[in-house]
């Protein structure tokens, strides 16, 4: 299971790639595979505000719907509208082109609460 | 993400082939099960185009035997036993006294004194205990489940794959009908019939043989592109053509008209359980309808228990939902006020506190082009 380096993780399976000010954020390699074919995705709202770990987007697979939540605390600047007509991407480049939303970050400080690679591969051995 | 504890979970047969295939366990009432190995998709259509087999050992096998096992029967299923002849099979459903559905099941006629009822693994103990308690003395029941094996193979190269297993001298039965081979020296059971819409046998046989038939249809279903598929796929098929879930479409709390279901239930048999109740869901309709529906939009698919409106008015709630992989669509079933349920009524389904428009359609909502 591809797990990079560069990122922060969470409990909850969702990965952060801190670009400045801003965070990046998808779900893992592991939590796509767990999910299987990805066939809708509810992206959150640009200006939205939210707590960290609050429940911010939809992703769906054939059999289920799973909520996403915010790894930060923040407001949503950017959002993936790729992922309308081609949710799939979440399963075939769930780090890359797969990524769901960009979060401006109310404090930085806060990726450094978040899992580290090494502590989110333990999670999931 | 629930992680998958082994405690009080049956294992079919099959359990150590599931996972050394790579297969995604998950829990399915007391069982443990496949729900995919290569996807959904890719399994959902291997069975539309080629073929795909599922391990389906978790399914009950009653055996009822005696010179009155058709006559009890009749009494207690809704369809009518006696049109079965030796070797043929239909389905039926078990209710209990209010018409309410505890089982949905396939009943064969297997010898002119014995009949075999293929019944849901999650009912098999309770179809057992009520059909033991209703039981005439002159007759035997014994739950065989754990005896069987089962695998279901679906798709449109069904035929040429048991050529290949069987050779030319065995024929598949007809369509509903069940053909044993224990006179060729085979112990294995196969039925023509199945829950994707596509030609398909349910073939029964020795637990310890399960192993072997598995890998022996993988292998020789290579060739034909066949999948192992697993639950996902097998409630994508199934939906795709309406059939009903017990315990999702169907339960205690409905009857068979309701569900739409009135053709497995022979109205003229004097005496059956829930006859009454039927009578009366016939005479003066019933409040609500089974109806299958498709999402007009390309957005969120449908889930069970999501409500059902039309002009501001909920009309009822969806108990099967998905994306067809056929239709690439959002399907379902659901339970609605009877004065809606004609087939074209535009209806909405609420997603997460938004509306989003669909029709009402006929069965099935897929046809073969």
């Amino acid at each position: 299971m591809n797990v990079p380096d560069d990122l922060f993780y969470t409990e909850s399976h969702e990965w952060v790639r801190q670009e400045g000010e801003n965070a990046r954020v998808g779900i893992t390699d592991h939590a796509q595979a767990e999910l299987t074919d990805v066939v809708y995705v509810e992206l959150p709202k640009i200006g939205a505000q939210t707590e960290a770990r609050g429940q911010i987007a939809v992703v769906e697979s054939v059999k289920a719907a799973s909520d996403i939540y915010a790894p930060v605390k923040g407001t949503v600047v950017e959002v993936n509208k790729a992922l309308e007509g081609n949710p799939a991407l979440i399963n075939t480049d769930p780090f890359g082109e797969g990524w769901i939303f960009v979060l401006k970050m109310d404090s930085t400080d806060d990726v450094k609460r978040l899992k580290d690679a090494a502590a989110y591969r333990k999670a999931i051995a | 993400m629930t992680p998958v504890s082994d405690a009080a979970q049956k294992k079919t047969p099959l359990y150590e082939e599931h996972v050394r295939l790579g297969a995604k366990m998950i829990p399915f009432g007391n069982w443990i099960m496949p729900v995919q190995y290569s996807g959904i998709m890719d399994e959902h259509q291997a069975v539309r185009k080629n073929v795909g087999v599922f391990d389906i050992s978790h399914m009950g096998q009653l055996v009822a035997t005696g010179p009155t096992a058709g006559v009890w029967l009749n009494e207690m299923l809704t369809n009518n036993t006696q049109k079965l002849e030796v070797g043929t099979g239909q389905y039926t459903f078990l209710l209990n006294e209010s018409g309410g559905i505890i089982d949905d099941l396939i009943v064969y006629r297997t010898a002119p004194e014995e009949f075999l009822l293929v019944v849901n693994a999650s009912r098999t103990d309770e179809d057992f205990a009520w059909l033991e308690r209703h039981r005439a003395n002159d007759l035997a029941l014994s739950n065989r489940s754990a005896d069987y094996g089962g695998l279901a193979i679906q798709g449109p190269r069904v035929v040429d794959l048991f050529q290949s297993i069987l050779g030319d001298d065995v024929d598949l039965p007809p369509r509903n009908a069940i053909v044993d081979l224990a006179a060729k020296g085979k112990e294995l059971l196969i039925a023509r019939t199945g829950y994707t819409g596509e030609d398909g046998v349910e073939v029964f046989f020795p637990t310890k043989d399960a192993a072997m038939v598995w890998n022996e249809v993988l292998d020789k279903g290579k060739a034909l592109g066949i999948r192992p598929c697993g639950l996902g796929a097998r409630d994508t098929l199934r939906l795709e053509m309406c059939y009903p879930l017990n315990g999702s479409d169907l339960s205690p709390e409905h009857n068979p008209i309701e569900a739409g279901l009135g053709f497995f239930v022979d109205l003229k048999k004097p005496k059956f359980i829930g006859r009454e109740e039927l009578v009366k869901a016939k005479e003066t309709g019933t409040a609500n309808r089974l109806v299958p529906f498709r999402m007009k939009s390309k957005g969120p698919p449908p889930r069970p228990h999501y409500s059902v409106w039309r002009d501001g008015e909920q009309i009822g709630e969806a108990t099967s939902g998905t994306l067809s992989p056929s239709l690439n669509q959002g399907i379902g079933m659901a339970y609605v006020a009877a004065p809606h349920a004609r087939a074209g009524t535009e209806i909405e389904i609420e997603i997460r506190g938004q509306k989003f428009p669909g029709t009402i359609e006929k069965k099935p909502l897929y046809k073969k082009s």
